[in-house]
């Protein structure tokens, strides 16, 4: 059996982000809290491998910081989204035409029709700026987003023959909302999930352009993308290293979704 | 005319099509029989040039003379719709839901600019009305929703004949169709034939169909012709023996005698069910859709009881209300004489005494999970017995599967593979009662006859009890003892199958008889001589 080479090439590069968070804990080439005004502005060199920014700060060192907020964000924020959209959304699937269903797709309008950033302007607004609450805020967009793709998926897997077979077989909804309807809609969630991480990561981006993701000293993708809008015209290399990090990690995970929804499926492994 | 050459095709690398020439005489009814994968289908699309990408085609056809694989993309652009057009086998899904009936026979004749829009719409009219659509009933701004099957195939059908084509290719354009909409459709297909002096080309997998209709036959099997010639001299003849195999299979008789004991097994009594039907007023609740009304039947220990009925006339709602999925709003259901309830109040010990086998062999099965795990379903009901290996290899083996059978994935099987995995699933926990919701429609009359044949020696084995629902009347004829004929909900009819079918009583019966296609009696006696 071969592996897909969308999910070598995903894995590869997803894990380099990986180790290199984790390298982070232990080892930067220079202190990312440490301002060094006098080599602002440097082009890479030996001492600064991808040159400073404006405050002097080593670009590098602050990618590898920053990938852990990033990651960090998007990884518990489509967690929260799967952890509670995917079961509402069985739920709703599996008492299809019910009060329950209704209740439950009306309040998931209710959250879709706030975009995230608003959520996180309100949640903000209670509990104060921190990369904490621009999580739950991209985590609670993401919820009604599962809800819909999990039922809708869902609900064309209840009509087939299958589902009837194992009614007959005394087998109640809940049993077979995870033994048979999970793990065919598997690969829709794995590419949603794929998808929401990116986004998960741009909205951390976005919330932090506004100030209202992490707070500085902490570097993020995201910060660092804001900070670097006043230099774009002197130095858009400043913009640019944030921006390719951003880039490579969400076509690393996507090729990693999209390997792993193939290699999941027994019909597509066994034609390779 | 139209003419075939040593047509090849192989698609990446694969060969389909071998060496097929026939040719199809101007305004006559050709019949390309044969089974799944024989490759019918294949060689109506490289007659439209549509084949899938990776195909090499070798040999010629000819329209007229001239070569179409010479044809460039906007020339053969031209010739379809105008000189060849098709129809298909699903009329719900061949017309876009969006556009009226109208638009959609008009857009042939606007594209290939032989009429201004105007002029098109009103040729569209006159079409729609040509294949039984009149303006009164059927205007032209109809939806496709607001039409039964039948009347979307008729929508095809003038879709393609607008533009009077000289080839009319219709794959399998009955399969979908209830038996009494299927001789519509075919009385309009032969009369357009004579009428336009347009030739047909006729694809299927119904023996009985061609033999009816078609002027002349080809047989065809895994991409080769195997017989062809006019229609009554190959039925009498059939010098290749997959022909005889294959007119076999379609008639194929199970040896079987009915068992039947004087238990009842399931009772159905003054049954009753209604859905809820859609409100239209916001505080008036209309009158609920009555699907199943007052039904009365008993199903006797090793007796075989058919269900005969259209689409929509209840069959498969009733068949959930006997499994105990869906709840009755009147009358009451007995399983060995205790009473069936529906969803989660039936007891397992009766759940576990009727199985069910679909029509679907593809959609039948989680396909994420290996054949031990789908046949050893039904132990939810009881326990997991230790040895369940065993068990799941029983089921297989009385089937006629391999045991080993167990640690492959569904998607590894054929069709008649997995219907024959279904009844083992069926059989697993040793019901008393099968439902075979149209068990064998799906498959290719060899494989049909062979699941028929296991479905009688594993009555006589085992001292089944079936209830058969089918709406083919030669297979319920083949396999069932008693048959029930349902209408709107209702059993307009029931006896003894040999009475039913020989002396139908009620009209309906006698309309769905005559509907039914024949091979003609004395064709198949001369076979037999």
């Amino acid at each position: 059996m071969r592996l897909p080479v969308q999910l070598i090439t995903g894995t590869i590069l997803t894990g380099f982000f990986v180790v290199t968070v984790a390298l982070s804990f232990f080892w930067t080439p220079h202190d990312v809290t440490i301002l060094t005004i006098a080599d602002k502005l440097q082009t890479p060199s030996g001492k600064y491998w991808l040159g400073t920014d404006h405050f002097g700060r080593d670009m590098f060192s602050m990618l590898m910081v920053g990938a852990r907020t990033s990651i960090a964000v998007a990884i518990v924020a489509v967690g929260i989204g799967m952890g509670v959209g995917v079961p509402l959304g069985l739920m709703a699937a599996a008492n299809r035409g019910s009060l329950l269903d209704e209740v439950i797709m009306r309040g998931n309008d209710l959250v879709f029709a706030f975009p995230s950033l608003v959520i996180a302007i309100l949640i903000t607004a209670v509990f104060g700026p921190s990369a904490l609450n621009a999580i739950l805020a991209i985590g609670i967009f993401n919820i009604p987003v599962f809800a819909r793709v999990t039922r809708g998926a869902a609900l064309s897997i209840w009509t087939l023959d299958y589902i009837l077979a194992a009614r007959t077989c005394g087998k109640r909804a809940l049993r077979i909302s995870v033994e048979h309807i999970l793990p065919n809609i598997a690969n829709l969630l794995i590419v949603q999930g794929t998808i929401q991480f990116s986004l998960g990561i741009l909205a951390e981006a976005g919330l932090s352009y506004v100030g209202l993701g992490a707070q500085p000293p902490t570097p993020s993708w995201g910060r660092m993308l804001a900070d670097a809008q006043t230099y774009i015209y002197s130095d858009a290399r400043l913009a640019f290293l944030p921006g390719i990090a951003i880039v490579l990690m969400v076509l690393g995970l996507n090729l990693m979704g999209d390997g792993l929804r193939d290699f999941l499926d027994p019909r597509i492994r066994r034609e390779r | 005319m139209i003419s075939l050459q040593n047509l090849t095709l192989a698609i990446h690398g694969t060969p389909i099509l071998a060496d097929v020439s026939f040719e199809i005489p101007q305004g006559q009814i050709s019949g390309l029989v044969g089974e799944s994968g024989s490759g019918k289908s294949m060689t109506a699309l490289a007659l439209m040039q549509l084949l899938p990408q990776g195909s090499v085609v070798g040999g010629r056809i000819t329209v007229e003379g001239a070569d179409i694989f010479t044809l460039s993309e906007s020339e053969m652009c031209a010739l379809r719709g105008n000189e060849i057009s098709m129809i298909f086998q699903e009329p719900m899904t061949a017309l876009n839901p969006v556009q009226t009936i109208g638009a959609q026979v008009a857009e042939t004749l606007f594209i290939h600019g032989k009429a201004s829009k105007s002029e098109a719409a009103k040729i569209a009219r006159q079409m729609l009305d040509r294949v039984g659509l009149p303006a009164d009933r059927f205007p032209s701004s109809r939806y496709p929703h607001e039409l039964s099957g039948g009347q979307r195939q008729r929508v095809c059908i003038a879709m393609a004949i607008a533009l009077r084509p000289k080839l009319l290719i219709a794959d399998e354009p009955t399969t979908a169709l209830d038996v009494t909409t299927q001789a519509q459709i075919l009385d309009l297909l032969q009369e357009l034939v004579a009428e336009e002096n347009m030739s047909l080309l006729l694809i299927t997998h119904d023996l009985a169909v061609v033999a009816g209709m078609a002027d002349h036959v080809a047989v065809m099997r895994r991409g080769e012709l195997v017989e062809q010639g006019p229609t009554e001299q190959l039925f009498k003849t059939m010098t290749h023996p997959y022909t005889k195999q294959l007119f076999e299979a379609s008639s194929h008789q199970p040896d079987r005698v009915g068992d039947a004991q004087g238990i009842p097994i399931l009772e159905v009594k003054n049954a009753i069910r209604e859905y809820a039907a859609p409100r239209t007023k916001l505080f008036h609740r209309p009158a609920p859709f009555r699907a199943v009304n007052n039904v009365s039947f008993t199903l006797m220990r090793g007796e075989s009881l058919g269900l005969v009925g259209e689409s929509g006339c209840g069959k498969s709602t009733l068949t959930r209300a006997i499994l105990g999925l869906d709840p009755l709003q009147g009358g009451e259901i007995r399983l060995s004489g205790e009473p069936v309830l529906a969803g989660e109040h039936m007891p397992t010990s009766l759940r576990k005494k009727v199985q069910i086998v679909f029509q679907d062999p593809y959609g039948s099965f989680n396909p994420r999970h290996k054949v031990q795990r789908l046949v050893m379903e039904p132990f939810h009901l009881t326990q997991a017995p230790e040895n369940s290996r065993d068990h799941v290899a029983e089921a297989l083996e009385t089937v006629g599967m391999e045991a080993d059978a167990m640690d492959r994935y569904i998607f590894e099987f054929s069709g008649g593979q997995r219907q024959r995995i279904a009844i083992a699933r069926a059989l697993v926990l040793h019901p008393d009662l099968i439902v075979l919701d149209e068990a064998v429609s799906a498959l290719d009359v060899s494989i049909r006859a062979q699941i028929l044949d296991l479905l009688a020696d594993l009555q006589t084995r085992l001292g089944l009890s079936y209830l058969f629902i089918s709406h083919d009347l030669t297979v319920v004829r083949a396999i069932t003892d008693r048959v029930l004929v349902m209408k709107a909900g209702e059993i307009v009819e029931q006896g003894s199958t040999e009475q039913v079918f020989t002396a139908p009583k009620h009209p309906y019966t006698q309309q769905l008889l005559d509907a039914a296609p024949v091979i003609p009696a004395d064709w198949q006696e001369t076979k037999h001589a």
